[in-house]
């Protein structure tokens, strides 16, 4: 079991057992009763985005979109095709929570978009879902054979006249394509490379028709706010942060992995819950949102609490909640090295200045790194920050500046220290017994 | 060019799509070929291409996008490791340093008896099983310390 805690849990509450994922036991569960009561009493769309408004359910993919707001936004009556799409593209470095809702709950998944569908008024979905978890996408199609033999999915969904065919689509390895217009043109068999917005999805999106993108875990919430209230799932979280939230703790911690509190929690009861720093070491630094997120140090993050507001006023973002906690042991410049190869790498190569920007930024922070940086080399990479920021497409080339951006800010000394010195703050010993990889040397 | 096996399950994957939307299953359609093939010579591209009546060049442009296709012969078992920085704190960088000295090669080598494929990944969203490694782009496995290493390297013999 990889849900290693959590605090009144929703989204992963009753998961016990080998079979927790299959769909007797999700309607054991109470699965499935909203959208039956749903079909059955007719219940107008309004009245279910008008709820789920209520609810202040924001997007859980990373940028905290208000889900009502998302779905109002869809024409109401369109003559043609439209479509409700899950983005399951789980690829920020850090997180690793909606591959879990996959394997343990992906009825939930299949409910809340089932929900959404009859919501926006869309008879097919997609569940995007990333390409290295075969095996998840494997489990994802096996539960949707399940709810089609069921009935609660296909034509004529429980003879209510409402049909929704729902299919998974399979990536092949692209972190773009967890951008929603890049998601979409890869379903529609291309390159994913994000489109010119607008128009949005919501007008022009799968095949040029209305399209709804949601990420996994806000469609896994949905059942929720139609059983038990929108009310209930505010009241949980805290004034304008809904709900709660399922984070994924990595690095430094004695117990990785994830974790479902209440938005507004505090930090230092997540970090407590995931066992502590490892060894018992100190905190030094912790990226709250995934690898996008601006870096925050030790002494911000522990004053913060878990919720879109409060990360965002430290200066971060919460993002996908993918929270990697870094220790003494940690040298920033390798570690923000590593974040920059991997914004060069996953570039779509469709802006110049996103492009060429990530490429510049990688080989500065690597010769840094290797002893070669140069005196105005902190300057250089703040300056090619502030001409990626803002002109480019999508927000790709921003989520490549902030880590650089504040990892200079807050750790300038160890990044002059690299320049002057030509070697890390941290001995590389220190940084190789803080994996814990090789056991015998810590 | 595929088996009738292969061209069944590409069958099944254009079903998912809209009748005018076949090339919607061109992704599928490529991992179905690289998945008999071992890898996707320009014939398969060439061939898929022709199969859901899209452009060659349309169906390459998606081959050479997506990092899984495998556009070079690989191993007979292509290892991926995550060295993205999640993965890096809890040891994703040094299992691949232990793999390299292990096979005897760097990220993109093949041993020379062509049994195994060193590639470096990005984060495959499992960050909290670190150090995560993928085997033919199809199974995950997870807190690869030494000693898992070696039993995955001896069953893979």
């Amino acid at each position: 079991m990889a849900i290693l805690g959590a605090i009144n849990p929703m989204l992963t509450v009753g998961l016990d057992g080998d079979n927790a994922w299959r769909l007797d036991d999700y309607v054991k569960r109470g699965g499935y009763s909203a959208l039956k009561k749903i079909i059955a009493e007719k219940t107008p769309t309004d009245q279910i985005i008008k709820e789920v408004k209520k609810s202040v359910l924001r997007g859980r993919g990373g940028a905290g979109f208000p889900t009502g707001l998302k779905w109002s936004f869809m024409p109401k009556y369109f003559p043609g095709d439209k479509y409700v799409i899950c983005n399951s593209d789980e690829g920020e470095p850090g997180t690793f929570k909606d591959r879990d809702i996959l394997r343990y709950n992906p009825h939930s998944v299949i409910e809340g978009m089932a929900i959404a569908a009859y919501a926006i008024g869309a008879a097919r979905g997609y569940n995007y879902i990333h390409g290295e978890i075969w095996e998840i996408y494997k489990r994802f199609e096996e539960a949707l054979d399940e709810a089609r033999a069921a009935g609660l999915i296909g034509k004529n969904i429980l003879g209510s006249g409402f049909d929704f065919e729902l299919f998974a689509h399979h990536g092949y390895g692209a972190y773009i394509c967890g951008e929603e217009s890049a998601l979409l043109d890869s379903i529609e068999g291309k390159k994913g490379q994000p489109r010119f917005k607008p128009p949005f999805p919501a007008n022009y999106g799968l095949y040029g028709k209305p399209t709804t993108v949601n990420n996994t875990e806000t469609f896994s919430a949905v059942p929720f706010i139609l059983n038990h209230g929108a009310d209930a799932y505010l009241e949980a979280g805290k004034p304008n942060n809904g709900g709660t939230k399922l984070f994924s703790v990595s690095g430094h911690v004695n117990r990785p992995g994830n974790y479902e509190i209440p938005l507004g929690t505090p930090f230092a009861t997540l970090l407590e819950m995931a066992g502590g720093v490892r060894g018992g070491r100190k905190l030094k630094a912790c990226i709250p949102g995934g690898s996008s997120a601006p870096v925050l140090p030790a002494q911000t993050i522990m004053d913060c609490t878990m919720d879109f507001d409060s990360i965002s006023k430290a200066g971060s973002m919460l993002g996908s909640g993918a929270v990697i906690v870094m220790d003494e042991t940690t040298c920033m410049v390798r570690a923000l090295e590593r974040l920059s190869y991997f914004y060069y790498e996953e570039s779509c190569g469709q802006c110049t200045p996103c492009r060429e920007g990530t490429s510049w930024l990688y080989k500065v922070v690597h010769r840094i790194e290797h002893g070669q940086g140069r005196a105005d080399d902190l300057d250089l990479l703040r300056s090619v920050t502030t001409n990626i920021m803002g002109r480019t497409i999508c927000a790709l080339g921003d989520a490549a500046s902030m880590p650089v951006q504040s990892f200079v800010k807050h750790f300038q000394d160890e990044f002059a220290y690299h320049i002057e010195h030509k070697k890390c703050l941290v001995p590389p010993e220190i940084q190789r017994a803080g994996s814990g990889f090789f056991k015998a040397t810590v | 060019m595929l088996t009738t096996e292969s061209i069944q399950k590409i069958d099944r994957e254009i079903a998912k799509y809209p009748p005018d939307r076949k090339q919607s299953a061109v992704m599928a359609a490529l991992a179905i070929a690289q998945e008999e093939l071992g890898w996707l010579p320009n014939e398969a591209i060439e061939f898929v291409a022709n199969y859901l009546g899209m452009e060659p060049i349309a169906a390459y442009e998606v081959a050479s996008f997506y990092n899984m296709y495998d556009l070079k012969p690989v191993g007979k078992h292509k290892l991926t490791v995550c060295t993205n920085l999640p993965c890096m704190l809890s040891g994703g960088v040094d299992a691949a340093e232990y793999l390299k000295m292990k096979l005897g090669i760097d990220f993109n080598e093949t041993t020379p008896d062509g049994r195994f494929t060193l590639k470096e990944g990005e984060c495959m969203g499992a960050c909290g099983d670190a150090p995560v490694m993928l085997v033919n782009n199809r199974r995950m496995c997870s807190c690869m310390q030494p000693e898992q290493i070696d039993n995955l390297l001896a069953e893979l013999e």
